[in-house]
Parts: structure tokens; C-alpha cells; sequence
């Protein structure tokens, strides 16, 4: 933008507050907001809020009309108990976000002292966050294939005869496919706790030093309560993503083979069947379920100020 | 002030794009073949190759014409969603997806079935409504199944089986003698296990199967077709006669794997024929046979119409719009050179349908379901969640059989049976 060259009779009033300054500095912020919140609304509330109206509907997804059903869709969720028979596969997610959260911290904790190759090791573990999903996808389809790199590499180091079909099996699939998600997000965790403990003050290790305390001992005492607020979000976040796992079991398996989580049996029920209603009232269902799980987690572990200095 | 004002000039300029962008089809509205057209199509394979040729083509026989294409990859799911707009191009290939009620608030009718059954195929039954035709085939295919020639010779089978225990044995000679995998499912990719569906008809020979399969209470019952399709499918698997890890399947790099022999059968519409063959050593080492069921001594395969041509009923020039359905149909040779069945009645049988013919096997095209119950089958399956040509259900059985899920034929069968009549009822 040009800039504002202003006009000879707001000059000679500079001396004074002038109004039409004020105006335009109360306004800067809102403007500067205008846009995120825009795409906010169009993008996130404003579907939201259709979700809700189609739940209460029988629509196809297609036909014109759309024909009211109040409550029917909801009733005949509640009616049918396999609809959430899905959510045990959760379980493994859940599982393998504490195993993520675990390695994020180890990581991060490390990589914060000053070890040798720190910031390439740091892109390192970063790099796969920045990686589209359905590539990733793609990547571990290979991977996982019946003498694919996987069995290679095991064969390779004289494991031939632990490989197995990492996918095939209904016992192995969601434990290669939640693997493939720690893969995927550790990095983000890593990030947010590399961040974190980068604004401790420096002084805390030179005193806890001097004390005679120990790397680990430093973890305990200033590294990890000097980042619990962002441990407690990854933990909310780790669980609802957990709930709502999509994109890689998707993409590797399409559901298939007993790895169907909630959001998949849902898009199946919209695109498959033709549901949109009671795909539409199953979503928000999943909401409910996260928020409720949410509140419960505030609850056990309520968010507490950090104190260091 | 000033960025106050710069901001309305900004939306003002913004909104003058937007409407500029709105009204530019104005042209041929009036009846006359000119004009702009969009055309979508869901071969993003042929659009920069095969399809500028025939832009060519259209736009010297009707000048003053200008045919715009639209590629879609996901083309089902994306078209669906599209279609709750206007904006979905002037022509395109009607969704299976849209049920027969639903055409008219979507699509142009073209005629009525009895001004168009007798020049044009598959238009008595498939995309019509109250006797009203909505789209023209764009190819027509047979179905039965597509195998390398060299692997079945070498196994020593020179004659299509007959019947569902000839096809396994002929399944377990492959393998024991060639140590090629004898049938691919494709079952990661789930589709191609929804082309089993494709034979229904050609079992039982009975242009009526659609029809009577609606208004079975238990279709998977033996002796019934779909107890037939799946049972071959689950006795196959079974047998250890398809791929070893059916979750990490590629449908692309299966085509070139059939082509050159690691695979020697899948089970496919012949629409498939063409693309094997651009992946084989040789183009005769691909071959089409009937699905192993004879009646009377006969085999038998169902001709059905690919995707169809439809008129969008907003478009604002739908006279260019009709005189490509009619060209396309009529003049661009489209279904020939993809080896499929023209829609133009005139039109002779492709020479990838050369198998079929030499082993005697009877083309039927489905009967109309009567009035009122157009694409019932259909609905039934979707409301029931099995989704008869989504590879869903068929994954389950190919699960159950390969030992993955603890779960027998019959135990599925019941509950499928099971669905299926409780949906029919909930339906009449």
C-alpha cells in the first residue's frame, strides 16, 4: 500500500489528539481480524452449525428436498450399540499418543542442552509433520507391503522370521497404522515442548548445576513443571485426536480389515450409503464424546500456573 | 479515513469481479448451437490427449462453438457435492449415485424411451424416469472376467470353466503349475470388489434378476445369484488362491502385473480389457471369458451402459450442450476405441468382446424395473449398509475367508439375508 500523505489541514491540527487518528487505531486490530475470523465463520461455524441441521433430517446429500426426522437419527444411534463398537480402536491411538508424548519429551529435552548436530537432529524430527498425509500414506503402504522395506530391513538385520503382514493381520494392522501415526506427529509435540522449555530462564540450570543436581534431576524439577501447561494441552489434544483418527488409517486401509475408526464409519455412512442425517448426527455425537472427554481431563488434571522464579 | 475508504474501494473492485464472473455464459441461450459449453468427464487420463482431438472435431462441425473440459479425479464423490450448487458444468457424465426420482430435478430429459430405444442402446432401463430418457450412454460394457492367456494356457485350460467348481479348480491348476497368483481381488482399493456385482444377471441369464432381487427376502441363499458371486469369491479366497496380503493391493501396478503375467485373472467389467492390454507384453495374451455358470448350456453376460451424457437442466445453453450428447454418441467413435459396446445400436461389437463371442455366450441388457420401483435393488442395499457395488461388504467375506475375522460364510450370508429383509420391509 502507498503511503498516506496527509492532507494539508490534518498537518496543522498534529498538535492536538486528533480523532480521525483515533478512529483508524481503534479500528487497526478488528480489521487486522476481519480476515481469520471470516474464514473462521465460512470455514468452521458456519458448517458447523448446517451439521446440525442436517442431523435433524433424512437427506441423502443429493435431493432437493429434505425432509425433518426431529430426533430419529440420534434415537437410532443410541438404538445401535455396533456404531460404537469402533471406538475400541481408539484404544491404540490413545496408546501410541502416550508413547508419542513420551518420545517428544525425551527429544526435546535433549536436543535443549547442547548436544552436537542439535538443529539437524531438530529438523530431523520435525520434517515429518511437514509432510502431506496422503503421502505419508503412500510411504508406509510401501513400507508395510509384503517384502516391502519394512521385511527388508528386518531380513536385513537377520529378523526375517518376525516379519509378518504388518497390515493383513487383524491383530498387527492398528498397531502399524498408530505407528505410523507417532511417525507423523511426533514432531508437532516436539516443537510445542522444544518451545516451552527454551523459555525457562537460563540462570535455573547454572543454580540447579552448582547445586550438584543431575540432568535428570533437572528434568524433574524445573524441565517438566516448567512445561505442564503444554504437557496437560498435548494430552487433551492427543486423546481427541485419538477419537477422531482419519487420515491414515483412511488413506493405508480404507477401514478395511477391523481398522475402521469413528470418523471413517461416518464418512462411510455419508458417501457410502448415502445417510447424510444420521452421518451428520453421528458427528456431532463424536463432538459431545470429545468435549465430555475434555472437561473430565480438566478436571482430573486442572490447569495450574507455573511459579519458576 | 483513508483505509476506511481504500477498504470499501477494495470490496467494491472485488464485487465487480465476482458478478463479471457470474454472467459470461449469455451466449446461445436462445437456441442456437454456439457458445461456450463445459464439459466434466472422469477420464483425467484422456483429457489432454483423446478429448482436445474431438473439441477439434466438434467445434469444425458446429463453428462458432467452444467446449471447455473439467477433469475430475474423484469424480462420484466431487460431482455429488457440486451438484448441490448449479455450477456443475452443461454436460456431464451422470453420478451412479443419482437414483431415477432424482434425475429430473437434476438433468435434461433427451426424449422420450420410445423416440431413442431404437437407434440408441441401454436407454430402456438405465438413467430414465416416467418413460423419460436423462443420458446417453458414453461406452457400453460386458461382464465377466479379464485373464492373461499365456498364464491359463500354461496351466492347460484352453476352454472357458462352466461352472463355479471348474473356475477353482482351474484356479488351483494356475497355481500349482505356474506358481502365478491365480486371482486378484484388489481388495485395499475396494472398488474392483464391487465389479463382482457387475454379473448379477449374467448368472441366472434372467434380464428380470434386478427386478426379482428387489423383492427377495434372502438373495443370499443357495442357488441364489448373489450366493453364487459371493461364494465363488469366499470359496477363492479360501482355496489360498489369491494374493497372499490383500491389504497392501495396488490397483495400478495390478494392471501391469495381469499384463505381464504375475497375476492371471480379476474379475472385471470389460471396460478393463483395453487398459490391460496397454500394460501387457502383447495384446493377445489378454483374454475375456464369461462368469463360470451356464444355463441351458450357455453362458451368459449382461451389456450394460457405462457412464451416461447428461444435459444439466440449469445450464444456460443447452442446445450446444445437446448437440454434443447427440455427437458424442453418435460421431466420436469414443466407445470403439475403448473397446466397448457402442451405444448407437447400429454399431458392431468390439473385437475385445472376440472371447465372449467365440465361446457362444448370449448379450442380455436388463429389463426396466416396473414403475414405481426403478433402482430399488439399489436403495435396498444402501439402506441396508451393505452397498452392493461398494467393495465394502465384499471385503468382510474376503476377511472372514482369508481367516482374519472369525466368522463363516453362512454366518455372513444370514446376516446379509438378515439386512436385507429388514430393509425391505422398513422400505415397502
Amino acid at each position: 500500500m502507498a503511503i498516506d500523505t496527509k492532507p494539508a489541514s490534518e498537518l496543522r491540527r498534529a498538535g492536538r489528539p486528533a480523532r480521525p487518528h483515533n478512529v483508524a487505531r481503534t479500528l487497526t486490530p478488528y480489521l487486522f481480524l476481519a480476515a481469520p475470523l471470516a474464514f473462521l465463520i465460512v470455514f468452521t461455524y458456519i458448517p458447523v452449525v448446517n451439521m446440525f441441521g442436517y442431523s435433524v433430517t433424512s437427506w441423502d446429500g443429493l435431493s432437493p428436498s429434505r425432509e425433518f426426522v426431529g430426533l430419529d437419527n440420534y434415537v437410532e444411534i443410541a438404538t445401535r450399540p455396533e456404531l460404537f463398537g469402533v471406538l475400541k480402536v481408539s484404544l491404540y491411538y490413545i496408546g501410541a499418543s502416550v508413547v508419542q508424548i513420551g518420545l517428544a519429551l525425551y527429544f526435546a529435552t535433549i536436543l535443549s542442552f547442547n548436544t552436537r548436530f542439535r538443529n539437524l537432529f531438530k529438523g530431523v524430527l520435525f520434517f515429518p509433520y511437514l509432510i502431506n498425509g496422503v503421502a505419508i500414506g503412500m510411504i508406509f503402504l510401501f513400507f508395510f507391503q509384503p517384502g516391502g522395506t519394512l521385511d527388508s530391513a528386518m531380513s536385513a538385520l537377520g529378523l526375517g522370521g518376525a516379519t509378518q503382514q504388518w497390515l493383513g493381520d487383524p491383530s498387527v494392522v492398528n498397531w502399524s497404522l498408530a505407528g505410523t501415526s507417532i511417525w507423523r506427529y511426533l514432531g508437532l509435540n516436539f516443537v510445542l515442548f522444544l518451545g516451552a522449555i527454551q523459555s525457562i530462564p537460563a540462570h535455573l540450570y547454572e543454580a540447579a548445576e552448582i547445586d550438584g543436581a543431575s540432568r535428570w534431576d533437572q528434568f524433574r524439577h524445573i524441565i517438566l513443571p516448567g512445561i505442564r501447561p503444554i504437557v496437560g494441552l498435548s494430552f487433551i489434544l492427543a486423546i481427541s485426536g485419538s477419537l477422531s483418527v482419519f487420515e491414515i488409517p483412511f488413506i493405508m486401509t480404507g477401514g478395511a480389515n477391523d481398522s475402521e475408526t469413528f470418523v471413517i464409519q461416518t464418512v462411510n455412512m455419508a458417501f457410502k450409503y448415502y445417510k447424510l442425517g444420521l452421518a451428520s448426527a453421528m458427528a456431532v455425537v463424536l463432538l459431545l464424546i470429545i468435549l465430555l472427554v475434555t472437561w473430565l481431563q480438566r478436571r482430573v488434571a486442572p490447569d495450574e500456573k507455573v511459579d519458576l522464579s | 479515513m483513508h483505509m476506511k475508504q481504500r477498504l470499501i474501494a477494495v470490496l467494491a473492485a472485488t464485487s465487480l469481479v465476482l458478478t463479471a464472473c457470474g454472467d459470461d455464459a449469455g451466449s446461445g441461450s436462445d437456441g442456437k448451437i454456439a457458445g461456450d459449453i463445459t464439459v466434466l468427464t472422469q477420464r483425467t487420463d484422456l483429457v489432454d490427449t483423446v478429448l482436445p482431438e474431438y473439441k477439434k472435431k466438434f467445434e469444425a462441425k458446429y463453428p462458432g462453438t467452444n467446449v471447455k473440459f473439467e477433469a475430475i479425479t474423484d469424480y462420484e464423490g466431487e460431482v455429488r457435492v457440486r451438484m448441490n450448487t448449479k455450477n456443475y458444468g452443461d454436460v456431464l457424465p451422470i453420478p451412479n449415485s443419482v437414483t431415477a426420482d432424482q434425475l429430473p430435478s437434476f438433468f435434461e430429459p433427451l426424449g422420450t424411451v420410445d423416440e431413442l430405444k431404437d437407434k440408441y442402446r441401454f436407454v430402456r432401463s438405465e438413467q430414465t424416469f416416467g418413460g423419460k430418457v436423462y443420458g446417453l450412454a458414453i461406452t457400453g460394457n460386458a461382464q465377466g472376467y479379464v485373464f492373461n492367456k499365456k498364464v491359463w494356457t500354461a496351466a492347460g485350460i484352453t476352454t472357458p470353466p462352466t461352472t463355479p467348481e471348474e473356475f477353482l479348480s482351474a484356479l488351483k491348476a494356475i497355481k500349482d503349475k505356474t506358481g502365478v497368483v491365480p486371482l486378484y481381488t484388489n481388495y485395499k482399493d475396494g472398488w474392483p470388489l464391487g465389479q463382482w456385482e457387475g454379473v448379477r444377471g449374467a448368472v441366472s441369464g434372467d434380464p428380470e434378476a434386478v427386478t426379482k432381487l428387489a423383492k427377495d427376502d434372502a438373495p443370499w441363499s443357495p442357488g441364489k445369484e448373489q450366493y453364487i458371486i459371493d461364494s465363488l469369491l469366499f470359496d477363492a479366497v479360501k482355496g489360498g488362491y489369491t494374493e497372499a496380503d490383500p491389504t497392501t493391493t495396488n490397483w495400478e501396478q495390478s494392471k501391469g502385473m495381469l499384463g505381464t503375467g504375475k497375476i492371471a485373472t480379476m474379475v472385471l467389467g470389460s471396460w478393463s480389457v483395453v487398459q490391460m492390454q496397454a500394460a501387457a507384453t502383447s495384446k493377445d495374451d489378454i483374454g475375456y471369458w464369461p462368469f463360470p455358470n451356464q444355463v441351458n448350456g450357455k453362458f451368459h453376460t449382461v451389456v450394460g451402459g457405462d457412464y451416461k451424457n447428461g444435459i444439466n437442466v440449469n445450464s444456460k445453453n443447452k442446445a450446444t450442450a445437446r448437440a454434443w450428447v447427440d455427437w458424442f454418441a453418435d460421431e466420436s467413435n469414443y466407445a470403439i476405441d475403448q473397446g466397448g459396446v457402442s451405444v448407437v445400436t447400429s454399431a458392431q461389437l468390439p473385437a475385445s468382446l472376440a472371447d465372449l463371442q467365440a465361446a457362444k455366450t448370449e448379450f442380455i441388457e436388463i429389463n426396466p424395473a416396473p414403475k414405481g420401483e426403478e433402482g430399488l435393488a439399489d436403495k435396498i442395499g444402501n439402506t441396508a449398509e451393505i452397498a452392493l457395488f461398494d467393495g465394502k461388504y465384499r471385503q468382510r467375506l474376503v476377511d472372514a475367508a482369508r481367516g482374519a475375522k472369525k466368522e463363516t460364510k453362512e454366518q455372513i450370508f444370514a446376516d446379509l439375508n438378515k439386512k436385507w429383509a429388514d430393509t425391505r420391509a422398513k422400505l415397502k
